[in-house]
């Protein structure tokens, strides 16, 4: 089906080719490249790429060469690999490493398992579905901040916090939440996947849709039971798309900066300093002149590990398609 | 997988589902099993108050919390306004901490990002997949590249381009072009359109171009009014993400009077007494979510069409 909707499209292209008057290609001109519209084509795509070339083309190049250089805004001298060198050694990256994979781990903890569960459930019911697909997006509406902000009430380690009031009410006690060394990152990432899971719901109710209904209908006429149907014909279907979103949420979670930002700062005692805090702390919170030299060194060694992510991710996505 | 492909497949997935009464997991047959009725009811019961309290519970709770004493707050936080409501609140939070001021900055940097953000979508996705030049190609591909960059490598030589512009001589900190220029280099924003493009009949364009149109006007009247769809998922997009933001509006824009709610409400935090501050936040969340409660489908669209792509 696809082959054929292509050639129809190459097709049309050639026809609309025919139908523009143009000069004999004999040799391309000035003059040949304005009347064949090539002015029009530029200055449609001029916006776009001047604001690439300044906003993001040039940067990616400049983070590069900045690595290698040492900046105080006015004057740069090469210094080789020494902001890597800096940085490599610095047992503060160290820390803000282990502190960013230890989130990522718990972010695949809670955070990966409760939007597929959900789907599942919410595919499931036969009414309802437009309210409880609403209800669970309207978390992701709010703005990250005010999130976060609510969340950092909600945390107070007092005995009248919110939490720690609906943990009075089955008897638990009161928690310190993101004031302690140990609690703090599992905070964070309950209030992480609270604010993405809507997004994942939706994504997954979609996938669900697209598992061939045939498939159930086989494995009912060999008596599987509902759960084998979901362990064997579900689950197996989804593959895919567990994967793409399993890659994409450890490459979010790799930057992740508003959580640690404003919930703990990076405390306590460091202990959910992430990379990107780090980078930030470099760059910007000596408000002389940062070391940008090492934070871009930082954010280059960060970008070279996700794009190594993405790269096997296609590997492995494309050797699945083929097979 | 493309797009319009993935789309085409929901559509049909959907169409076959409503022609074999939505045949999901559980059958019709199981439903008619007596454990079976007992567990679905339990899970819609599941569902309904696990979704509102996650889902509707601490929006519910910060509306409660915004008309109501800093007192009852602290010491009651779930009894509904023991000692009266506090209307107060709102208004102090609106006139004497500058709610108003940042509100309105935020509603003019979302505009802004909106406009750009689908001012260079629609002309480079035109440009790319219906004039399609020569060197189409090779922008395509540099402009695909990015995608691959996570944004945080930009973060830092980002941030001295606005500091020290090309050819403009002067800092655009404080400037609003700041936040809405590099928001507008959005790959992704333009691969969305571009396969929307891809996939218009061309015999549409072709019959445009015999009539006598040139290329605006076949960008304009016939393009643009054939892609309100996408155009929806792109705004919807462009105006979240912007309302969204924090880091960098925070590093671009030093001057609070410029400053988005985003950026102000933290900073603020600390001088403003606790139940000014939850209707602050209160004030906030009222635009996106009302926005969300009018355009819901484009909003779900939106979310979904986001998982497409990235696949």
């Amino acid at each position: 089906m696809t082959t054929l909707r292509e050639n129809t499209v190459v097709r049309d292209e050639r026809a609309v080719d025919a139908a523009i008057p143009k000069p004999k290609p004999t040799r391309r001109t000035p003059l040949t490249w304005l009347r064949g519209g090539g002015l029009w084509n530029l200055l449609f795509l001029l916006p776009m790429i001047v604001v690439f070339a300044v906003f993001s083309w040039s940067p990616i190049v400049q983070s590069v060469i900045m690595s290698l250089q040492k900046t105080n805004l006015i004057t740069s001298h090469w210094v080789g690999l020494d902001n890597y060198i800096a940085v490599l050694t610095d047992p503060l990256l160290g820390e803000a490493v282990i502190n960013t994979l230890w989130f990522a781990v718990l972010a695949m903890i809670f955070g990966f398992p409760v939007p597929l569960f959900m789907a599942v459930l919410m595919s499931e019911v036969r009414r309802g579905k437009g309210l409880y697909s609403a209800l669970a997006y309207l978390p992701v509406v709010i703005p990250p901040v005010v999130a976060v902000l609510l969340w950092k009430f909600f945390y107070s380690a007092d005995d009248n916090g919110v939490f720690n009031t609906i943990l009075g009410f089955v008897g638990i006690p009161a928690q310190p939440w993101i004031q302690d060394a140990v609690q703090a990152m599992p905070s964070l990432v309950l209030e992480a996947t609270w604010a993405g899971a809507g997004g994942s719901i939706i994504i997954y109710l979609a996938a669900l849709l697209g598992v061939p209904p045939e498939l159930y209908d086989a494995a009912e006429v060999d008596g599987a039971s509902i759960w084998r149907k979901v362990w064997h014909v579900t689950l197996p279907q989804m593959r895919g798309i567990l994967f793409i979103m399993l890659i994409l949420q450890v490459i979010a979670t790799a930057q992740v900066f508003l959580e640690p930002f404003l919930f703990t700062g990076g405390g306590p005692a460091g202990a959910t300093r992430t990379i990107l805090l780090y980078i930030y702390d470099k760059a910007f919170r000596n408000s002389l002149g940062g070391a940008y030299g090492e934070a871009t060194a930082v954010s280059v060694l960060l970008a070279i590990a996700l794009a190594l992510l993405s790269w096997l991710y296609f590997r492995l996505t494309n050797r699945w398609s083929s097979s | 997988m493309s797009i319009a492909t993935e789309r085409r497949g929901l559509r049909r997935a959907k169409r076959l589902a409503d022609a074999q009464g939505d045949r999901t997991i559980v059958s019709d047959y199981d439903r008619r099993r007596r454990g079976v009725r007992i567990g679905m009811r339990a899970t819609h019961v599941f569902l309904f108050v696990a979704l509102i309290v996650a889902g509707l519970g601490p929006i519910l709770w910060l509306m409660k919390a915004a008309v109501t004493s800093t007192q009852d707050t602290l010491q009651q936080p779930f009894a509904l306004w023991p000692n009266g409501i506090d209307w107060a609140n709102l208004s102090t939070a609106w006139n004497d901490i500058g709610i108003s001021l940042y509100f309105w900055n935020t509603i003019v940097i979302a505009l802004g990002a909106w406009f750009f953000q689908l001012f260079i979508a629609t002309t480079a996705g035109y440009g790319l997949s219906v004039l399609r030049p020569k060197y189409a190609p090779i922008l395509d591909g540099l402009v695909l590249a990015t995608l691959f960059i996570p944004g945080i490598v930009l973060l830092v030589p980002l941030y001295l381009t606005i500091v020290n512009p090309p050819l403009v001589g002067q800092s655009m900190l404080n400037n609003y072009l700041a936040v809405w220029l590099p928001m507008a280099a959005n790959a992704f924003n333009i691969l969305l359109v571009k396969r929307f493009f891809d996939a218009l009949p061309r015999e549409v364009f072709e019959a445009a171009r015999t009539d006598g149109a040139g290329p605006v006007r076949l960008f304009w009247s016939i393009v643009l009014p054939m892609s309100k769809p996408i155009l929806g998922v792109v705004s919807v997009f462009a105006i979240i993400a912007a309302w969204k933001d924090y880091l960098w509006p925070m590093l671009v824009l030093p001057d609070p009077a410029v400053q988005p709610l985003s950026v102000r409400l933290p900073a603020v935090q600390s001088q403003t007494e606790l139940d000014v501050f939850l209707a602050a936040l209160a004030i906030a969340t009222l635009i996106p979510i009302a926005m969300f409660l009018a355009f819901q489908s484009v909003f779900l669209r939106s979310a979904g069409l986001g998982g497409a792509v990235k696949g």
